[in-house]
């Protein structure tokens, strides 16, 4: 009995995983989010974002024509990560300001030259301040660039009979030594990508048959809740490990981010996360029933918290205590931090085992609030 | 004229119905305004660049008025904070890696005696760039405060005034915030979001539940359906909008700094080239999942790309390519200029133009594609 049994069960998860991968192959939409989008969200996130500021255009006015204000401008031209662009007066460049066209303002005022004899000379900058992250980067590179070439002066006029000492940060970068912000945002593209897939697009293409009733007509064959369910997760889990794949293998071949953890560990972590997020996405449409609203919720609650709240690309610490609260809720910042240490830092044990297990956590309860929610009743 | 009439009336009419059918039902309504408070304070709270009291571990090996000094500098500035003190450099690399601090600074034994005799003296500054972008921010802060520290000893130590000082001031945002760049540019980020969402679903429902063929049989021409489609996508869209910039200017405290009429004109625009785009996916698509799906597919590069997350300059040239066809792009720095930097109408022309450009090529676009798919 208990074959026959298992061998019902066996025959009939084979035949609704075979509707569900027709069912998903047919609408292209569906193939569109599963496939297509990582691949494109992989070349933006890979090739276009960045927050590695170069070349950034500063405006000198140069209200001294000295050959030391030039020379000033000259050093700045040193440092790969300025562009300045002489103009004549205040007027001038504040035009170019307006329309964008520079980042800052460096005016070098006409009394500049004798001052600076004297040991008392000031500078203007003016950033522009719409961007404040980039503004504070452009900062700290004129700042630098205009110390730099202080220190050379003085080191020209070489007459400090007494030599006062200086504080220098030597500064050392762990974990992503070309200082490349593509290194920190390609793991996090796999948080994305498994929340997109597992949560949003399952939430959405489930929601669609709970309105339009087509559950309900599955309801009446002897399947067993359970068993649809499965079908459900089976062909999203393919399409999502699918996604991962195309993630590490752009992550170690096109970008070449370095892996010095355990590859093992990863897909594991992976594999976790995939279940939380079916499980989401199960929860949501079983709740809602309805696509749209499935999709705002799939949206706010899961996709969006991904991006924001996991500390994917906004540093969880610099955030309100109640806003770090819900982010230390979610089982994207878990994994996201293991993420990242596998990737950049190594096996770091006792963390990646927490939050192995936090995720299996999460995956439990969630897949059995989703088996509960999920009755044959209609309603 | 009578035409005139007559053709106003059928587009108001089914204005009219496009948004009882947004807003009929209370599920309906708390969809159209909850996740746009959401967003906006997820955004406003959440989406900073800005270090505030991040963690970070000391090591002084010196402990002399000097290293004192220094270090008082760095927690007043309010944005660190010391949560571990340690005593070795082999306690460096666990608390590191642990992920518990951002930065180690590590000030060495005869420091002071070294900074007295005049010498150049190193303190160590190790940054855990997991998150690069929170690793550089701390390490721009750290190096003014150091320089600020060595202007201070020089002058207190006989050296006199730095030769040489930098006067910073910052024009549109005083102070430096991520937060007014962001939730300024979610002003146009959630309107285009939800008109380009409602315009393409508007026609997509009406597939699904069979109601379309009806409309094709009512004295309406495809024109006029199109324009009562986009019209109540449009007026939903810009509600959205000022609730963002209520949320913006009242409950952030960011003050305008241009004219509303300015920045309603400019969204108004905004809203147009984004209808156009929702229209064309709508006539695409056959139901209401690939409407939607075809949108959010669309809305990722769309909103990654538009210069929000980061800035359009740094990306590299082929992709600044790609940004001139994406209207978010024009949308948020319109907005930008007219919230923060309070220019008029005929400075954000340069982000009109294209924008009318993009909707003189999507919305004939998309009336072909409705004939197209009609017949």
């Amino acid at each position: 009995m208990s074959t026959a049994n298992r061998s019902g069960f066996a025959r009939r998860l084979i035949a609704l995983v075979r509707k569900e991968v027709k069912q998903l192959l047919r609408d292209r939409s569906n193939l569109m989010v599963g496939i297509a989008l990582p691949g494109v969200l992989i070349l933006i996130f890979g090739y276009g974002l960045s927050f590695d500021v170069k070349h950034a255009p500063v405006a000198v006015v140069l209200e001294d024509p000295s050959p030391m204000a030039n020379d000033v401008m000259a050093g700045m031209r040193l440092s790969p990560y300025l562009d300045p662009k002489p103009v004549h007066d205040m007027h001038a460049a504040e035009a170019l300001m307006a329309d964008r066209e520079v980042n800052a303002i460096l005016r070098i005022p006409s009394d500049f030259s004798r001052r600076l004899h004297l040991g008392d000379a000031h500078l203007q900058l003016i950033l522009h301040g719409a961007d404040a992250n980039t503004a504070r980067t452009v900062q700290g590179y004129v700042e630098s660039s205009l110390q730099a070439w202080a220190a050379e002066q003085e080191q020209r006029a070489g007459d400090t009979a007494t030599p006062i000492g200086m504080v220098h940060l030597e500064q050392r970068l762990w974990f992503n030594e070309a200082n490349t912000s593509t290194w920190f945002l390609v793991p996090g593209l796999l948080v994305l990508i498994t929340t997109l897939v597992g949560a949003f697009l399952t939430a959405l293409v489930m929601a669609r048959e709970w309105e339009r009733g087509t559950l309900e007509a599955l309801f009446v064959t002897p399947v067993r809740p359970l068993e649809i369910l499965l079908a459900k997760i089976i062909p999203y889990f393919v399409v999502g490990l699918i996604g991962l794949a195309m993630c590490l293998l752009a992550a170690r071949f096109l970008f070449e981010v370095p892996l010095r953890g355990s590859l093992l560990l990863i897909v594991l972590l992976s594999v976790f996360y995939m279940f939380v997020a079916l499980g989401i996405g199960l929860l949501i449409s079983a709740v809602t029933k309805n696509q749209f609203n499935a999709s705002q919720i799939a949206l706010i609650a899961s996709f969006l918290p991904a991006l924001m709240l996991s500390g994917f690309i906004y540093d969880l610490r610099n955030m309100p205590w109640p806003v770090q609260v819900v982010g230390h809720a979610l089982p994207a910042t878990y994994y996201l931090e293991a993420l990242k240490s596998l990737f950049l830092a190594g096996n770091l044990w006792s963390m990646v085992l927490r939050n192995c297990a936090i995720l299996f956590g999460y995956a439990v309860v969630l897949l059995a609030a989703a088996r509960l929610k999920t009755r044959k009743r209609i309603g | 004229m009578n035409s005139l009439v007559a053709f106003l009336r059928r587009v108001l009419n089914l204005c009219r119905k496009e948004l009882k059918v947004i807003l009929k039902d209370p599920a309906g309504r708390m969809v159209l305004f909850a996740p746009v408070l959401v967003q906006s304070l997820i955004f406003g709270y959440a989406a900073t660049l800005d270090l505030r009291q991040a963690p970070y571990a000391l090591l002084d090996q010196d402990h002399g008025e000097a290293a004192t000094a220094l270090v008082a500098r760095i927690e007043s500035s309010g944005a660190f904070q010391r949560a571990a003190t340690l005593r070795n450099e082999s306690d460096i690399p666990p608390i590191v890696n642990a992920g518990d601090v951002l930065f180690v600074v590590h000030i060495p034994p005869r420091f002071e005696s070294r900074l007295s005799n005049g010498e150049d003296t190193p303190v160590q500054l190790v940054l855990d760039a997991r998150n690069s972008v929170s690793a550089g921010t701390a390490a721009g802060y750290l190096g003014t405060i150091v320089s600020r520290f060595n202007a201070d000893w020089r002058k207190e130590h006989g050296g006199g005034e730095v030769p040489l000082t930098v006067d910073v001031r910052s024009w549109y945002n005083p102070n430096l915030e991520t937060r007014w760049f962001m939730m300024t540019a979610m002003i146009a980020n959630l309107s285009m979001l939800q008109t380009l969402m409602l315009t393409a679903l508007s026609v997509a429902r009406e597939r699904e539940q069979g109601t379309f063929d009806q409309l094709l049989v009512t004295p309406c021409t495809p024109t006029e359906i199109m324009i009562g489609k986009s019209v109540p996508s449009i007026i939903v869209g810009l509600a959205q909008a000022s609730l963002v910039v209520l949320i913006t200017s009242l409950w952030f405290r960011i003050p305008p700094a241009g004219s509303l009429v300015t920045l309603y004109t400019a969204l108004l625009v905004f809203t147009l080239a984004a209808v156009g785009i929702g229209l064309a996916i709508s006539a695409l698509a056959v139901s209401m999942q690939q409407a939607m799906l075809y949108t959010f597919v669309l809305m990722m590069p769309l909103v990654l790309l538009s210069g929000m997350t980061t800035p359009i300059a740094n990306m590299p040239v082929v992709m600044q390519w790609f940004t001139m066809i994406d209207p978010a792009r024009y949308g948020i720095h319109m907005v930008h200029r007219v919230y923060l930097e309070g220019v008029g109408l005929h400075a954000v022309l340069a982000d009109i133009l294209p924008l009318l450009a993009i909707a003189a090529v999507t919305l004939p676009t998309a009336a072909w594609l409705f004939r197209h798919r009609l017949t």
